[in-house]
């Protein structure tokens, strides 16, 4: 068994250097000078939707979400920061295509989301909220507090233990979360998964989308690095 | 005033599936079809163009082919005391939008109904005695049978160039396939799809138990194919990115790459988009249509004159426009009477997932149908007395649909972020295959559609409101079904499993992706007084008005519907040829 699984992955790694460019990359990419996309530099990065608290905020509660470390990159290093500020302002953020219609009545949760609010209102108050509930208790906002302090937190937020007036923890913490898996995992013209780093650490080859001739190929890794949809290549 | 249109002979409320079939066989009639549909229109170049349907953000995720709740949507309640509250963001089921309608982001199963199911509660009847069905359980036959639709499912494989292996041709048991089908009259168009390593995993398993695997009947083309229109498919390229995406590559049966381009050349028929149907106008006596009235994408109104309405706009759309139109009588669970949104069915679904340090499935490779299945826990297979419910569901190992953002199942105890997480993924993607149930649902008093007292749409009209929750029946189905999964998932000596099955007191929950299968509302039958069309899917009430869809079924199959829904349109197509043009008219004394 194991011979054949070397054997495959040689003729895999041989093959991967002749066939990488048309079938690998599927019919109408162009490798052009667009080739190489812009890539933002988080720290010259300025938001378009969070003010200077609430992006401090949205940098130290993504690099707790997904911290950097030998595993793989961190959410700060593939830009989920970024890829969040932008969805704010786009179509999820304004909750562009959910019924928003009131009366907004209370529900069971398996009844699904019925909140007034849309997700960038939900950050705003969240945040806010949260930054409050820190001063309160640690005399400091959420982005100064130790790691395990803000890890305590996060916790709090998720399991819903602290109320606040006018915004659900665990609807924000939701929407936090959900985001920053989206952005570590998108493809990178969404602004997050920069260098498509997250796709290499669990090997997804991206925006390939043409396998014919792998599919018996059993039990053995997929060789080739992820491209994206903008052509750039891992 | 509403703008008049010129009148038509038939016209088409939704161009999905359904009305893209209507289209061919009205236009082939003869008659002067017009389509209106209140999406956008699409076609693969350039609306499904590689590479930005390669984005698992936009469109599996944000769903961005899918009729936007902004726009359209129902209101949801467990029980008929509560306050229905609507369904604001799309989870559980996604509704299609524009050209091709769900067809264009659908998986391709193309599974036939059993004969068994198709006159279900004659089955139970005569096989258990009626004694075994539940108060209050309101199960029916469809009214045609297995036989009579046989010919349409032959030929709707053959338009969607279905790759499947057949398990019964002629009563002739074959090899490899679904031995417990009904008899086909031929196989499959084309060879079942290339096998991916949990195909085989899941194949040497279920033989070694006895079971029976077979391919998935798969409407991703297996090989190039031309159909009976002449278009023309090409071998799916297991691109990965198929359910909520459009296919790429021609390869995945849509009404697109296999109706529309045939449709659109002929002169006798037209279709508009953006026109979103409010009601089917009926004469002063109300037993006839006249046509219907349409909001155009710049907002005015129109009214279109028509001799015949065809109703296509999926399942509990169209008993929305029923009841809006009031054609019929709403159905009243509490004096159980009426029948217009009457037997409201979902579907019951579960699954295991096993995970695997050794094992390498690149689940990224993988079409809409791909997957290995088997049907020895069906309705014909199971003794309903001995087990205490009526129901059946098919077992499938699939391999579909990979990517990262959606697709991520972990172990058990793994944490949800943090460091702890990420070591999780970066284990575990790749390394696990799951077995899931797909399962059928049975309908009941309470379960049922109708129009909503409080919420309204941008018209100000009522949405539709569905009164559904789960029942024991369906779940000590669903369980039963656990207790096979997990005795085989074991017997694959994963490292660890993990399992999600409907229990006991579950409600129904919007949250989670079930399935789209949403049937019932306009069952057919043979009795106006438990049905809303007859036997041909003409309307009781108004004779020029026929639904077609999944809202004809008076219950949910074990099965994804569209092989049924398909064949009973070519069914229901075939009776206004020969039957309706020539005498308009009930095709069916009530
Ligand atoms: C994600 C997903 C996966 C699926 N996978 C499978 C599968 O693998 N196998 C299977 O058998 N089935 C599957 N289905 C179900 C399958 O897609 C449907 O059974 C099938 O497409 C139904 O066809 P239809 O013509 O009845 O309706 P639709 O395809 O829904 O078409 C109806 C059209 O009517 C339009 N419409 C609605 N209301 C109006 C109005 N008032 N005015 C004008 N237009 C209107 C809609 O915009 C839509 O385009 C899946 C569905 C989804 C959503
Ligand atoms: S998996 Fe095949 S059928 Fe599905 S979208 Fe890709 S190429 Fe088309």
């Amino acid at each position: 068994m194991d011979d054949i699984k070397d054997d495959s992955r040689r003729r895999f790694v041989k093959g991967a250097l002749w066939t990488i460019s048309a079938t690998a990359l599927g019919p109408g990419v162009i490798i052009s000078a667009k080739a190489q996309t812009e890539v933002t530099d988080l720290k010259s990065y300025k938001p378009v939707f969070f003010n200077d608290s609430e992006w401090r905020f949205v940098m130290a509660a993504c690099d707790r979400l997904i911290p950097a470390d030998a595993t793989g990159p961190g959410a700060l290093e593939v830009n989920v920061p970024v890829f969040i500020d932008r969805q704010m302002k786009g179509d999820f953020g304004l909750a562009k295509d959910w019924y928003m219609k009131p009366p907004f009545l209370k529900a069971v949760p398996q009844l699904g989301y019925q909140s007034p609010l849309n997700p960038a209102q939900t950050y705003q108050k969240g945040i806010a909220a949260t930054d409050k509930y820190c001063q309160g208790q640690f005399g400091k906002v959420f982005a100064e507090l130790s790691a395990d302090q803000q890890d305590q937190l996060l916790t709090h937020l998720q399991k819903d233990d602290i109320k606040f007036d006018d915004v659900s923890a665990a609807q924000f913490f939701a929407f936090l979360l959900q985001n920053t898996k989206e952005g570590y995992f998108c493809d990178p013209i969404h602004g997050g998964n920069k260098d498509m780093a997250a796709w290499k650490m669990i090997g997804f080859p991206g925006a390939r989308a043409s396998y014919l001739e792998w599919v018996e190929q059993h039990n053995v890794p997929y060789p080739l690095g992820p491209v994206s949809i903008n052509g750039e290549r891992g | 005033m509403a703008r008049q249109e010129k009148p038509v002979d038939v016209v088409l409320v939704g161009l999905g599936w359904t009305n893209s079939i209507m289209g061919m066989e009205m236009t082939e009639a003869g008659l002067d079809v017009l389509a209106l549909e209140q999406g956008k229109d699409r076609d693969t170049v350039p609306d499904f163009a590689y590479p930005k349907m390669a984005d698992e953000l936009t469109y599996g995720v944000r769903l961005k082919l899918m009729l936007p709740p902004a726009k359209s949507t129902v209101t949801v309640r467990h029980n008929i005391h509560e306050t229905a509250v609507p369904y604001r963001q799309l989870a559980s089921f996604l509704p299609g939008e524009g050209v091709g309608g769900a067809g264009t982001h659908w998986n391709g199963h193309s599974w036939r109904p059993m004969p068994e199911e198709l006159r279900l509660k004659s089955y139970v009847e005569e096989r258990f005695g009626g004694d075994i069905i539940p108060k209050d359980m309101t199960i029916q036959d469809f009214g045609v049978s297995y036989e009579e639709l046989e010919p349409h499912f032959t030929f709707f494989d053959k338009v969607m160039g279905v790759s499947g292996q057949a398990g019964n041709i002629k009563g002739q048991i074959q090899e490899g396939g679904n031995p417990f089908e009904g008899p086909r009259s031929e196989g499959y168009p084309l060879p079942p799809l290339k096998r991916t390593y949990n195909d085989d995993l899941f194949t040497k398993t279920a033989k070694a138990h006895g079971l029976h695997p077979f391919p998935l009947p798969a409407a991703n083309a297996s090989e190039a194919y031309t159909n009976p229109y002449g278009m023309q498919l090409g071998p799916c390229n297991f691109c990965g990115f198929c359910e909520r995406y459009g296919c790429v590559n021609y390869s995945k049966a849509s009404p697109q790459t296999c109706v529309l381009g045939a449709l659109k050349q002929r002169k006798n028929f037209a279709y508009r988009t953006g026109c979103e149907v409010l009601k089917v106008e009926l004469d002063s006596d109300g037993k006839k249509a006249i046509g219907v009235t349409y909001v155009d994408s710049k907002g005015e109104k129109v009214f279109q004159p028509a001799n015949m309405v065809i109703l296509g706009a999926f399942a509990y759309h169209n008993v929305r426009l029923l009841l809006l139109s009031g054609i019929g009588q709403p159905y009243d669970p509490v004096s159980n009477t009426g029948v217009v949104g009457r037997n409201y069915a979902y579907q019951m679904t579960g699954g295991t997932t096993m995970f695997f340090k050794d094992k390498e499935f690149n689940p990224f490779i993988g079409t809409g149908g791909n997957s290995t299945t088997l049907d020895d826990f069906a309705i014909n297979q199971i003794d309903f007395r001995k087990e205490g419910f009526i129901g059946g569901s098919y077992f499938s190992a699939a391999m579909t649909n990979g990517q990262p953002i959606r697709n991520m199942p972990l172990p058990s105890g793994s944490p949800s972020w943090g460091a702890g997480w990420k070591k999780a993924v970066k284990e575990n993607y790749g390394h696990s295959m799951g077995i899931h149930t797909h399962g059928s649902n049975m309908a009941y008093r309470d379960c049922y559609l109708s129009l909503d007292p409080n919420y309204t749409d941008n018209h100000g009209l009522p949405l539709l409101r569905m009164t559904f929750n789960w029942k024991d029946n369906d779940i000590r189905m669903t369980q039963f079904m656990k207790g096979k999964i997990e005795m085989l998932a074991k017997s694959m000596n994963p490292d660890s499993f993990k399992s999600s099955y409907k229990d006991f007191g579950t409600n129904y929950d919007v949250r989670h992706y079930q399935t789209t299968h949403n049937v019932g509302g306009s069952a057919m039958g043979t009795d106006p007084k438990t049905s809303v069309v007859n036997r041909y899917l003409q309307s009781w009430d108004v004779h020029n008005v026929f639904v077609v869809g999944a809202s004809v079924f008076p219950q949910n199959l074990q099965y994804n519907p569209t092989m049924l829904v398909g064949g009973l349109t070519y069914w229901a197509a075939k009776a206004i040829r020969e039957q309706y043009l020539p005498n308009p008219g009930p095709l069916v004394q009530a």
